[in-house]
């Protein structure tokens, strides 16, 4: 359901805050499932997001270090009180692989989201508003690009770049990026679509708006609404992908840093001799991480999506005295 | 009411509040009034007077978060606080309800056969297969939609054609009460004659009574026998419809006729100010920041109802003038009534 | 407006027509992709295992030396005629590949899809009607942890414990060496073929080796089903005509089961057309981790020994998929939903 954005009587320095603010009230009004949802979900990302960015810091060793001044780390050793939750085949800690790993994945899926949102986000607004033949071929196009399955484009995607590029952490986010542009450009060119026959759209072009200033003022704003929850789904899909990429070798190098997808992998042979250190906890960390970021996403869905926001309702009480403004 | 008849359905001091977290809004605030059978009465007020509500709450039909008090008495019981199954046993047989916007109240998915198949076995489960195709085709049929058509999709015929239908699909049961929330109001001039014309015979076809529910002035002089006018949650004017249009009483009534578009309006006329916050409406009389007759005591004290010749009326124009204190008959004083207030 | 109802087949013709040229063009961006890497498809695959004469030799017999346009003509002409040539690496016909190992990825997404649509179409449902009960917010929960667990991990997992430790179910590949090698394959989907072959216990082996995998894969789809489902009950119990029904006094059993959740499962159709596009990207995983011999884990071989003929095939193969999955999904919803027929 569209609003209209009434820039005009708000004095010039406050027009953006007034707007977002009204876009995100509905956050402070959530109620129940959805508050538990997108708090719960909030909170985790928020504890992923500071072990990224604290990861020197808390990390106990390096992410490819295997020995100190005190000698060579033990292969596959159990979870104990050196390296709590064990080593892997390469003596390298797991714990300090999840942490050093937590800011690899994230350092990526936030790169190749920001460059999906940067290059779909306008598009789909261009698109969808102006119409036309450019609209035709970029819908042609993102169709095309859309039945792939997400997987299958990213690795197809990374296999070239391969060879051209070096296979990395480069490789890894334009290939995530590709794969999630035409979903950005789709649900923004919808949406753009339905606004834009909006009887207040109609009304601002009667009154001679520009079809930049009504893009930039009405459009925008409805639109910019969806973005938070579908970037927020994106990107715990971004991190299964990017995963999977790992998983199957076409992801991050082991020497560009520490990636979990690529150590379950490695775990793999491991658990036929019963060693389930090494695959079990990069597991739970992929597990837990997308789960927080879904809960965020399907938080914020159900808090600003009129479609599924329930009321916030009151108590009723029939023998209250009426009281006058 | 016409005296002497036992009416159908009698609405009791009903009050229907809807709870948020700023307040309780009183969307309806102790209405009274009866229905007598085959009788037409029209409800009409502004938007958002608590018309469409005080419908609903005659058949319980609430949203979550809405709370009833009061009676709504109906062949002797109180469907206010009855429990919901019993309450839905009368919807339907009892007491029938169309809406406003028949393109979106059919199930596209289901043909009109369907729909009516699944209306009557639900109501009367005796009824063999062939009996209901009839008594569909029938009622149908009284609504000038053809049997040809019987077996379509909702999505294949016009918006005067799916109210039709509606009507139908409501009559076929054969209520004794038809509320009609403002069933002309998204068609066009013409297809709404065609359906006042249905619902203004209802009585003589079927014996129905019926609750027209508009913000239409001119439907309600054409179709109904009674009128009563509702402004913020109340009730403020109701007797015969010719008596009230040609000699309103209250002033809001007045301001509403005045409003209204005719071939010798010269001037446009609309009444000031906005309709009142319902969480927290204005005191005395609800109409008195806009009345141009307000007096001292409307500011102060709720109106009593009175009663003249055949209707009744709330309003401290009309009396009672001994439970007028001294001086409160002077004109209340006020300031230029702003345009954009808070509603 | 009275809207004259278009016959289904007409809704039909006019939607296959439409195909033809979404159809070109992923063709035509699957050709540009593998001409864009460097090199040529012969040396990528080959070169360093083959000497330079053989390399050439083998170039111009593919006819990778001949211009672009005249190479894309071939190409188009040989896709239309299901030829897809022959794999460089190791001379497998890919029209074999693509039967044999696309069978093995048939049956495993098949009854992927049946656990998923089954577990999160029933999850969805209750949800939406019990919203913001426990059975609401298990079930969501459920979908949600579900779906972001890794397949691989999953996987692993259930290897794990169902394989290792408790012994009883297998946990790699189709079928035992023996059946492997004694089953008559007609349609090369073992569960028919042995059926059809009337091997009672073959039939429970490859059984067997089933249910890892597609209980796994199916699993995580769930959760896309579980969200999907859910969010389309609680916006269809929102529709106007549902109010209506009640107002007719139809009991809320009635009203929940033949109103809203029919009319919710419409869209859901539509998911289920897209999920085919996930399960085949699960599919990938699923067949890399339990080794299962379908077309994922051969694209993947394949990939490795950067044999581009191979993967080109397969990738078209894919898309190819997806595309008509989504057309058998729109006359399908054409098929419920009257009004869709253009």
């Amino acid at each position: 359901m569209a609003v209209p954005a009434q820039v005009e009587s708000v004095p010039a320095g406050h027009k953006r805050f007034v707007g977002l603010r009204r876009a995100f009230a509905p956050i402070a009004e959530a109620r129940g499932m959805a508050r538990t949802m997108l708090w719960l979900g909030a909170a985790i990302t928020l504890g992923f997001v500071l072990v990224a960015l604290l990861a020197p810091v808390i990390a106990p060793y390096e992410f490819d270090q295997f020995r100190t001044s005190e000698g060579r780390f033990a292969q596959l050793e159990a979870p104990s009180r050196d390296h709590l939750m064990g080593t892997n085949v390469q003596s390298t800690d797991v714990l300090s692989r999840i942490i050093w790993g937590t800011q690899t994945e994230l350092k990526v899926v936030l790169i190749s989201l920001f460059f999906s949102i940067s290059i779909g986000v306008p598009l789909g607004l261009l698109s969808g508003y102006f119409g036309g033949k450019l609209d035709r071929v970029l819908v042609l196009i993102m169709d095309a690009l859309f039945v792939f399955p997400f997987l299958l484009l990213a690795i197809v995607i990374a296999f070239l770049l391969a060879d051209k590029v070096g296979q990395g952490i480069f490789t890894a986010a334009i290939a995530i990026t590709v794969v999630y542009v035409p979903l950005y450009f789709r649900v923004v060119r919808n949406h753009t679509i339905s606004i834009r026959e909006e009887p207040f759209v109609e009304a601002a072009r009667a009154l001679g708006a520009k079809p930049f200033t009504i893009v930039r003022k009405y459009v925008f704003f409805n639109v910019v609404q969806n973005v938070p929850p579908l970037a927020t789904l994106n990107a715990a899909d971004a991190i299964l992908t990017l995963t999977a990429l790992g998983f199957l070798g076409y992801g991050i190098q082991p020497s560009d840093g520490a990636e979990w997808g690529y150590d379950i992998q490695r775990a793999v042979s491991d658990a036929a001799s019963g060693i389930w250190w090494t695959g079990i906890f990069p597991g739970l960390a992929i597990v837990l991480l997308v789960t927080g970021l879904t809960l965020l996403g399907e938080g914020l869905n159900e808090t600003i999506n009129p479609v599924l926001r329930k009321r916030p309702r009151g108590p009723v009480d029939f023998s209250e005295p009426v009281e006058s403004e | 009411m016409t005296a002497g008849v036992t009416p159908v359905v009698a609405v009791r001091d009903l009050r229907v509040y809807y709870g948020t977290p700023r307040g309780a809004v009183r969307a309806v605030d102790g209405v009274t009034l009866e229905i007598g059978a085959g009788e037409v009465l029209g409800l009409v007020g502004e938007s958002g007077c608590g018309k469409s509500t005080l419908g609903r709450g005659i058949l319980g039909l609430l949203p979550e978060g809405a709370v009833s008090g009061g009676e709504v008495l109906y062949e002797g019981r109180n469907l206010v606080g009855m429990p919901s199954k019993e309450l839905r046993h009368l919807r339907g047989p009892d007491l029938g309800l169309i809406f406003q916007e028949p393109m979106t109240r059919l199930n596209p998915l289901m043909r009109i056969e369907d729909h009516f198949r699944e209306t009557l076995e639900q109501h009367e489960p005796a009824l063999t297969g062939n009996e209901i195709r009839k008594r569909s085709l029938e009622t149908l049929g009284r609504m000038g939609i053809p049997p040809t058509r019987f077996r379509q999709y909702p999505h294949e015929f016009s918006g005067g054609m799916r109210q039709r239908i509606m009507i139908a699909l409501a009559l076929v049961l054969r209520p004794k009460l038809l509320i009609a929330d403002e069933p002309t109001t998204s068609l066009d001039v013409i297809v709404e004659a065609q359906i006042l014309s249905i619902l203004a015979d209802l009585r003589h076809n079927f014996g129905t009574a019926l609750l027209l529910i508009t913000h239409n002035l001119g439907i309600v002089a054409e179709a109904c026998d009674r009128v009563a006018v509702m402004y913020a949650g109340r009730i403020v004017e109701e007797g015969p419809a010719r008596d009230v249009f040609i000699e309103p009483a209250h002033p809001y009534t007045r301001e509403l006729l005045r409003s209204t578009i005719s071939l010798d309006t010269t001037e446009l006329h609309s009444i000031p100010g906005a309709p009142p916050n319902l969480i927290s409406p204005p005191m005395g009389c609800r109409f008195h920041p806009r009345c141009p007759s307000a007096m001292l005591v409307c500011a102060v004290e709720d109106p009593i109802e009175e009663a003249l010749d055949s209707s009744r009326v709330s309003c401290w124009l009309h009396g009672p003038f001994a439970r007028i204190p001294d001086g409160g008959t002077a004109p209340l004083e006020r300031e230029e009534i702003g345009v954009a207030e808070e509603a | 407006m009275a809207a004259k109802g278009t016959s289904l087949r007409q809704y039909l013709v006019t939607r296959l027509l439409l195909v033809i040229p979404m159809v070109l063009i992923l063709l035509t961006l699957v050709f540009l992709l593998m001409r864009v890497a460097p090199g040529d498809p012969v040396s990528a695959a080959l070169g360093g295992r083959v000497p330079q004469e053989e390399l050439d030799r083998i170039r111009d017999e593919l006819g990778f030396n001949r211009p672009i346009l005249i190479q894309y003509v071939e190409y188009l002409g040989d896709v239309v005629r299901g030829d897809f040539g022959v794999a460089t690496t190791d001379r497998r016909a890919i029209s074999d590949i693509i039967v044999e190992n696309g069978a093995a990825t048939l049956e495993l997404t098949f009854f992927a899809m049946v656990v998923a649509v089954v577990v999160g179409v029933t999850l969805g449902l209750l949800a939406g009607r019990f919203r913001d009960t426990w059975i609401d917010g298990g079930s969501r929960l459920f979908g949600i942890v579900i779906y972001a667990m890794p397949v691989f991990f999953l996987g692993l997992m259930a290897q794990l414990f169902f394989g290792s430790y408790l012994g009883w179910l297998p946990t790699s590949d189709r079928a035992s060496p023996l059946v492997d090698a004694t089953l008559e394959t007609h349609t090369h989907l073992y569960t028919i073929d042995t059926l059809i072959a009337g091997d009672w216990d073959a039939f429970v082996d490859v059984v067997k080796h089933l249910i890892l995998p597609a209980v796994t894969l199916g699993l995580v789809t769930a959760g896309v089903f579980i969200r999907l489902v859910r969010v389309n009950v609680i916006r269809t119990m929102k529709d106007d005509y549902i109010e209506a029904a009640r107002a007719r006094g139809i009991d809320e059993r009635a009203v929940v089961y033949h109103h809203a959740f029919k009319n919710a499962l419409v869209p859901v159709i539509t998911v289920v057309g897209l999920t085919v596009a996930l399960l085949l990207s699960g599919a990938i995983l699923t067949e890399t981790t339990f080794n299962w011999p379908g077309i994922g884990l051969t694209l993947f071989t394949y990939l490795g020994n950067r044999d581009y003929t191979a993967v080109q095939g397969i990738v078209i193969l894919f898309a190819l998929v997806v595309v008509f999955a989504s057309l058998i999904i729109d006359f399908v919803n054409a098929y419920i939903d009257p009004r869709i027929r253009y």
